[in-house]
């Protein structure tokens, strides 16, 4: 009898791309809820925005680029970057800015450096700080979280699909009524007021931990992070290096003059701390490859952020310093490669 | 005796890295007892069945041999002579189709059985062994064709003599591969086997100390092996619990399971003091030492969803697998793929017309759907779990970047050559790529490249030397003609030397001459 070839090992694989990336949209899920709780449906609209630009440049390009593109798009990842990216948008943002921020990610960032896998830059972070460089206001003009009597006046699903399309508020409602910065920009605009950090956080704004509402995301954000960890999706290495990176330096500081430096619950608890620690920073493409590395790797991203948020020109640093480590990720792979057994 | 407190030593265990859980899909075959396939019509015995130099044949066409006969000798150190797996007559010594990755053919001594099964009185029993040298010991072992029987088939006469002073022997019963129950049933049925041969050894080796593995997923190979060891009242030998992780049956992951240390990636256990043999081989041992046979038969798993009743078989060493399966009730109509070892490391043979050999421990006859190819490999996005699971302690992404870029040398440079084929890469990989195919291709292409560099080498000093004997004989014919020339030179010039003697001589005659003519005139 004759018998048909196979090659060793013979068992399957149980996990796949597509697995992975709908694990990152399901820990995503709670954090949504979350943001749309105290933001507004934003989120979603910017959300579907990005993921049918993100899609039609993943489709475009695997065409340009004779890739068979069915396969590719079922793999879910175009996706996860579209719904971060829109994670790190306000409330309010025109479409344009957003199709801007995707094609960068998906065509500058992904596929001209040969697409899923071979992308040295985070794509998500690569789209948001194109649009933070190149829309500056857009960026920055936040809505209140929910709570404060200024959330009252803010818009509901229309006027924001209405936002989404033209730019242009609802009549009768101007961005002094319904506007305002994030907490770590209206921190680092006050510090340079001269006031001292105790005294501005004691606005409601500043919540209990970090910044109201913002304090809240976070946590979901780690409970989608609990999930991604249970699932074996990340590792502990990336979260934990980034915190830590945070932590230490903003204790030391606070440590050293509370009154010029934001305690390190603040940092940690607002701002995309926790999404970079767990769902940005852990983007496997441009992240460092060894165990050791990771923790490196989360640990120069922490550093950084903090650094960004206290010095830096830029309220967040999140995406700087994730592109800065993506920077440095062949040099930390190659000097923290794990020893051989035996050697 | 058996009531004794069993013999089942609790050892701080270590831990290797990485390594999987994986589907055993054993109990499969280990329901029915141990029992003997029959002798098949025709018995094909291929000569190089071990690690090392191929044997010679040294039987004649239409010679009949015993069972337990050697029919070829060794040709080298590493190197074993095979047996007749029954009484019968040599047919042919020819080439044959056997199991080899690559399908290729080899020679082999047909014989055809007598039903016989006449056993060959060549080997003395030595009930005694203990009065035997451990020299004797392993020439006997030698003689009798014991090669390791956990599938890399290294002659283990080699392997019984340490070169330096050893902490331990250890017995491998870990086995971890899935489908395979070939040593948990020898284990279950045979366990006095390898306790005598684990004394045995022990003597050749002269050690103090034989630890047994066993993963704690066979409570019942555990516990007839502690009870034959009680029985025998051996302290030396402790059995030992193992947790059931692939791939915790290679030698080097169960050094480190059971003493936390590692083997030198350059070296061998011998090297940290210990040395690892198969339990079967120790059986075999016994049965060399104590019955005077040779190796001519070994237990064999058939399983797999495409034969009819899988179970472990006592098979002859050169039975055509076809026989074996159907000894088995035959192919289920499912049948679809036949693998010779396990789902993780097993290799597919293209027929069932190839002989079982003696590291032949598992076939696996698997449907399409047990066996079903891959869909295709996507691009890796370096998740890393590759890393993570693998027991060498590799980078598997970033040898597969090198491999697929046939950058052999960096793929070299980061020890590509430790990577054991485990393949546990391959199935933590959520992109689906054949690391293990890659790296087998790799390994293959540095060899051949080795071996080209190496003939370019040869032929580059051939030429050298051919271009310095050239060189030489040119000036040694330079030096001949400059001799002739100077010869021919120095003949001229004492030819003109001559001349002028002769001249001188013929004016003087002439000159004597006309002096006499004028004496005599005067």
């Amino acid at each position: 009898m004759r018998f048909e070839p196979a090659f060793a090992p013979h068992y399957r694989p149980a996990s796949s791309v597509t697995r992975v990336m709908g694990d990152v949209l399901i820990g995503l899920l709670p954090a949504a809820a979350v943001w749309t709780w105290y933001f507004g449906p934003g989120l979603i609209v910017n959300a579907v925005i990005a993921t049918l630009v993100a899609l039609g440049c993943e489709a475009a390009m695997l065409k340009a680029r004779n890739r068979p593109p069915g396969e590719q798009l079922a793999d879910l990842s175009v996706i996860v970057t579209a719904v971060l990216f829109a994670f790190c948008l306000p409330p309010l943002t025109p479409w344009w800015v957003t199709a801007t921020g995707m094609i960068f990610a998906v065509v500058f960032a992904k596929h001209l450096y040969g697409g899923l896998g071979f992308n040295p830059f985070n794509p998500a972070m690569v789209g948001y700080v194109v649009v933070l460089v190149s829309f500056p206001s857009d960026l920055t003009n936040w809505l209140p979280p929910a709570g404060f009597e200024m959330a009252e006046a803010r818009p509901g699903l229309l006027a924001t699909m209405a936002y989404a399309l033209t730019g242009n508020l609802p009549a009768g409602l101007t961005w002094d009524m319904i506007g305002g910065a994030t907490p770590l920009d209206d921190l680092k605009t006050q510090i340079g007021l001269m006031r001292t950090v105790t005294e501005v956080r004691a606005d409601p704004l500043y919540g209990d931990m970090g910044a109201h509402g913002w304090e809240w995301i976070n946590n979901f954000v780690v409970l989608g992070g609990a999930w991604l960890l249970y699932r074996k999706v990340i590792r502990w290495q990336i979260p934990v290096g980034v915190l830590i990176g945070i932590i230490l330096p903003a204790t030391a500081f606070f440590l050293y003059d509370a009154g010029r430096f934001a305690p390190p619950t603040f940092h940690v608890f607002s701002g995309a701390t926790m999404l970079c620690a767990f769902f940005i920073a852990t983007d496997p493409v441009s992240a460092a490859t060894s165990d050791r590395g990771r923790l490196v790797f989360g640990l120069g991203i922490g550093v950084l952020t903090w650094v960004i948020r206290t010095w830096g020109g830029y309220p967040d640093g999140v995406a700087f310093a994730v592109l800065l480590m993506n920077m440095a990720v062949p040099a930390i792979d190659r000097f923290t490669a794990p020893r051989v057994y035996g050697r | 005796m058996a009531d004794e407190a069993e013999p089942v030593t609790e050892l701080r265990l270590g831990r290797f890295h990485g390594g999987l859980r994986l589907e055993p899909n054993k109990t499969l075959s280990t329901e029915l007892p141990l029992k003997s396939a029959p002798i098949p019509p025709r018995l094909v015995h291929p000569l190089n069945q071990h690690a090392g130099a191929s044997s010679e044949p040294m039987v004649e066409i239409g010679e009949r041999v015993l069972r337990g006969q050697p029919i070829s000798s060794p040709t080298g150190f590493i190197s074993a002579p095979v047996h007749a797996g029954s009484s019968g007559t040599v047919v042919a010594i020819e080439t044959h189709p056997v199991a080899h990755p690559s399908g290729l053919d080899a020679l082999c001594v047909v014989v055809e059985t007598d039903g016989e099964d006449e056993a060959y009185a060549g080997y003395p029993a030595i009930p005694e062994f203990a009065t035997l040298s451990p020299i004797a010991l392993r020439a006997r072992v030698r003689d009798c064709g014991v090669v390791g029987l956990g599938g890399a088939a290294f002659p283990t006469a080699v392997k019984l003599n340490a070169a330096g002073a050893l902490n331990a022997l250890i017995l491998n019963g870990a086995e971890c591969e899935p489908y395979i129950s070939c040593d948990d049933t020898l284990l279950r049925f045979r366990a006095h086997d390898i306790a005598s041969g684990a004394r045995i050894m022990l003597h050749a080796l002269e050690v103090g100390r034989c630890l047994v593995a066993i993963e704690d997923d066979k409570p019942a190979a555990c516990e007839a092996l502690a009870g034959a060891v009680a029985r025998l009242g051996d302290p030396r030998i402790e059995v030992v619990r193992v947790p059931a992780i692939y791939p915790e049956g290679g030698e080097r992951q169960l050094i480190t399971v059971l003493t936390g240390e590692e083997v030198p990636a350059d070296g061998l256990p011998a090297d940290i003091g210990y040395l690892v043999h198969n339990v079967g081989t120790a059986a075999w041992v016994a049965r060399a030492i104590l019955a005077g046979e040779a190796l001519h038969s070994r237990i064999v798993t058939v399983t797999g969803r495409g034969v009819v009743q899988p179970q472990n078989l006592e098979v002859r060493i050169g039975t055509p697998i076809a026989d074996v399966v159907a000894a088995c009730g035959g192919y289920t109509e499912h049948a679809r793929h036949l693998l010779m070892g396990g789902a993780m490391m097993g290799f597919s043979l293209p027929s069932d017309d190839i002989p079982i050999i003696k590291k032949t421990n598992c076939l696996v006859i698997g449907t399409a759907e047990d066996i079903a190819p891959r869909g295709p490999a996507r691009a890796c996005i370096r998740c890393g779990e590759c890393a993570r699971a693998c027991p060498a302690q590799l980078l598997p992404q970033q040898l597969y970047w090198h491999a697929r870029a046939d950058d052999f040398d960096k793929a070299d440079a980061m020890n590509l050559f430790d990577c054991i084929e485990c393949g546990c890469c391959d199935l933590v990989c959520p992109s689906h790529i054949p690391l293990t195919r890659y790296f087998r291709y790799a390994k293959s292409q540095i060899w051949h490249n080795e071996r080209d560099r190496v003939k370019a080498e040869r032929a580059k000093r051939r030429h050298d030397q051919r271009e310095a004997r050239l060189e030489e004989a040119r000036a040694a014919k330079r030096r001949r003609l400059a001799a002739r020339t100077r010869a021919l030179e120095a003949g001229t010039a004492r030819e003109t030397g001559r001349k002028a003697a002769i001249d001188e001589i013929m004016q003087r005659a002439q000159e004597k001459k006309d002096a006499g003519d004028g004496g005599g005139e005067a």
